[in-house]
């Protein structure tokens, strides 16, 4: 409102200037358009004078990077080129040829880090989900100690990554690892003490270590919604004969959506594209059945010295990505309008 | 106005943090590159030689120190870990800021040679440090592609040896180290009891799994390359060596199955030094062994056992492996960086860091010091000269160690969950990692 009284109050002095004043010929004109301009700029240009920093940075930060790298996969960028950019030979699409070529090795090799990847996402994101709204609907009513749980429960969010995936990999270390002393020492559920770390509980692994991870999340967020639910509609429904499980199916859940919506899609796109988690766990040569789809395209791209094949199998997890979340936007849209 | 006035000042705030954003990079690591007293200070890059990153910086420090008041040239020195130590130089290659002076490991330096980024160290050069004569054959040969001027000076020389600890052995009724594989694996099995095993592996460390590759590989007379540089991981010759080396834990059970998930480079040597291992592949574990409190005369070191003379291997049993010195050729003082380079190669340094690190001189006027007449130096400098090898010298070595380091990593998964380790498995994984390697040129 301020903005708009100021220009209002100049506008009136510059376009009418006290009438007989002495005034060269053509000064007018000249003083109109001065006056004008930084007053049309400021009408127009002042919202996107203030989200230009933003913009900048933004473009600084994500937009050149992106599109330097999308430019990098037409290019054959190995070791003998790094120095010199412009001398590395455009090789088209045959970067993208060979990442899509199923028959190949490579090719073949980022198909199936690709599935795992996908299982991977389904099931941390579900369980993350629901062990988030678990936690919080339970959670939703008083009693003592609750803060203090949903202060426990937030800690593996606060932890650094780097911390808390490391004390996994000891635990889940094969003979001196806390998981085989409780699993084969203690509860003797085990005969033998399995590995965790490779072969094919590596995948079970990872998993849990993202649950862990990322539930917290779910749960923060969840806790938020709840917070917003109008506390009439649960009296109304009691009135009406609802039971618990009545109105967490026909209020909470409902209510719920719009921040689900959001949520789901936010952990699916962090826990697809994670790569802390298992790089930490695992190190730079991930088990074939954990070889999660960032770590696979680093391993690819930095430990071959191919950066164009990397970044071409980047662009295409992007373009992957990209099209998840726009099906995913307006399949939840429409069905919203629909409700 | 005042808001107009705020948009300006956003504008204008907005500008210099990108302008500043943008030149960020040019102060900042690249000390070596900076225009001011840039002849009188140089950036060195040091590899991890010690027990730690800070043990290092003290090592090298009066050292640094001496070549200051000899050259009035100061040398800042960052120990670079070895995790990071290929990316940093990849990064500095790219962006040609960076140190002027770096240790790089010998076994990339054809791939690293093949970036150009470094000064090659043509025979002026070489004469400039004492001659080619100087320097021990095998360690200069792995300074880059053959035919091609080295792309640095070897300054550390390592090789592999059996490590094996004199007090199990004697329990177990051995007196002596085995000379043969037939041996290793029959001593192996007599000290396997218990929570003791015969011999420990790194099984999730893409490194020692190719380095280990290489040398099993010799001795069933096989090559990673052919002549034309082409990869052939999966030949005959290749497969049945890493076969043999995997057999250790597959058939034999003389290596504990959870060596399989040890992959920091540290904890196969932890279980020797515990003695929870009696026998150990490995380069120099001076540092270790000293935090231990293990003596010298508690453990021996012998060669690796070689192949029968008669099965048409090579006798190989290590690789040559070292660090070499290589100076990036962006440097402001270059002469200085030679400088630098040739007080390292001096017979004085080579005593003192390679005496402190438990590595071998590369120049053959250090020897003199009775430090390297200890019988572990003697049998490690015995096998660097005869029997080791150097890793093939192509642009794609890098490629190898990592494929094939990590196709080595399954298999030793498969080996420790029980299943069975044939030819047929061996290869399939060997051809796959073969036909990953994206040729260079």
């Amino acid at each position: 409102m301020v903005a708009r009284t100021t220009p209002h109050h100049d506008e009136r002095r510059g376009a009418a200037p006290p009438e007989g004043g002495p005034r060269p010929p053509g000064a007018g004109l000249t003083s109109r358009v001065a006056a004008r301009l930084p007053l049309r700029l400021r009408r127009l240009g002042l919202p996107y004078l203030l989200i230009l920093p933003a913009i900048l940075l933004e473009l600084l930060i994500h937009v050149i990077p992106m599109l330097v790298g999308a430019g990098m996969s037409f290019l054959r960028l190995t070791q003998f080129f790094i120095r010199n950019w412009s001398a590395a030979p455009f090789v088209g699409l045959s970067n993208y040829q060979v990442a899509v070529d199923i028959d190949s090795a490579v090719g073949a090799a980022l198909l199936h880090s690709f599935i795992v990847t996908v299982c991977f996402t389904a099931l941390a994101v579900g369980l993350s989900w629901l062990f988030g709204t678990a936690a919080a609907v339970l959670m939703q009513g008083s009693f003592r100690g609750r803060g203090l749980l949903r202060t426990l429960f937030l800690v593996p969010y606060a932890l650094p990554v780097y911390a808390g995936v490391i004390t996994w990999s000891f635990m889940f270390q094969r003979d001196t690892g806390l998981v085989n002393h409780v699993l084969v020492d203690q509860l003797h559920l085990l005969g033998e003490r399995p590995f965790w770390l490779i072969g094919g509980n590596s995948f079970a692994a990872v998993v849990v270590v993202c649950v862990w991870r990322s539930w917290p999340f779910a749960f923060l967020i969840l806790m938020a919604g709840l917070q917003n639910i109008d506390k009439d509609l649960y009296e109304a429904s009691a009135i009406d004969g609802a039971g618990w499980w009545r109105q967490l199916r026909s209020i909470t859940m409902p209510m719920l959506r719009p921040v689900n919506q959001v949520l789901v899609l936010v952990l699916f796109l962090w826990t697809f594209n994670d790569f802390n988690t298992p790089y930490v766990l695992f190190g730079k040569a991930a088990p074939q059945q954990a070889d999660l789809i960032s770590v696979h395209i680093y391993q690819s791209s930095f430990i071959t010295w191919n950066f164009g094949s990397g970044s071409a199998m980047s662009v295409l997890l992007l373009l992957f990505l990209l099209l998840v979340t726009a099906v995913y936007l307006v399949t939840t849209s429409r069905r919203k309008s629909n409700a | 106005m005042r808001i107009a006035k705020f948009g300006y000042l956003a504008v204008a705030a907005t500008l210099l943090a990108a302008a500043s954003a943008c030149g960020g990079g040019d102060g900042g690591d690249g000390g070596g590159s900076t225009d001011a007293g840039a002849a009188k200070t140089l950036t060195y890059w040091a590899s991890n030689q010690g027990p730690s990153v800070e043990a290092d910086k003290q090592i090298l420090q009066p050292e640094l120190d001496k070549f200051e008041k000899q050259t009035g040239i100061k040398v800042n020195v960052e120990v670079v870990p070895w995790a990071d130590l290929l990316n940093r130089i990849l990064a500095a290659t790219t962006s040609g800021k960076g140190p002027d002076v770096v240790n790089i490991g010998n076994t990339w330096s054809a791939s690293l040679q093949a970036t150009g980024a470094f000064v090659p160290f043509d025979d002026t050069l070489l004469t400039g440090l004492g001659g080619k004569q100087r320097f021990l054959g095998p360690s200069l040969a792995a300074t880059g592609a053959a035919g091609k001027p080295p792309v640095g000076v070897p300054i550390y020389g390592m090789t592999y040896g059996l490590f094996y600890n004199k007090k199990l052995f004697k329990e177990a009724g051995i007196d002596q180290p085995p000379a043969t594989w037939d041996e290793l694996i029959a001593d192996g099995k007599k000290l396997t009891k218990g929570k003791q095993w015969g011999l420990a592996v790194e099984g999730a460390s893409v490194s020692e799994n190719s380095h280990h590759a290489f040398i099993f590989s010799q001795q069933h007379g096989g090559e990673l390359f052919d002549a034309g540089g082409k990869p052939q991981f999966d030949s005959a010759q290749n497969v049945a060596g890493i076969k043999q080396y995997l057999d250790l834990m597959a058939v034999h059970k003389i290596v504990n199955p959870s060596n399989a998930e040890y992959g920091n480079g540290t904890e196969a040597v932890q279980d020797f030094v515990n003695g929870k291992a009696a026998m150990l592949m490995w380069q120099s574990i001076a540092s270790n062994i000293k935090a231990s409190g293990m003596t010298e005369d508690e453990y021996g070191l012998a060669p690796i056992p070689l192949p029968d003379a008669s099965s048409g291997g090579k006798q190989v049993n290590g690789m040559v492996a070292g660090i070499n010195m290589s100076v990036f050729n962006y440097t402001k003082n270059k002469d200085g960086a030679l400088k630098f380079v040739k007080f390292m190669t001096s017979p004085e340094e080579q005593k003192t860091l390679n005496k402190t690190y438990g590595s071998l001189p590369t120049v053959t006027d250090a020897y003199d010091d009775p430090a390297f007449q200890t019988p572990t130096i003697k049998a490690f400098q015995q096998i660097l000269a005869s029997t080791a090898a150097p890793l093939p010298q192509v642009p794609e070595e890098s490629q190898f160690e990592t494929l094939v380091g990590t196709a080595m990593n399954q298999l030793w998964a498969d080996a420790a969950s029980g299943k069975p380790i044939t030819d047929e498995s061996v290869k399939a994984k060997l051809t796959q990692a073969n036909q990953q390697v994206q040729p260079g040129s």
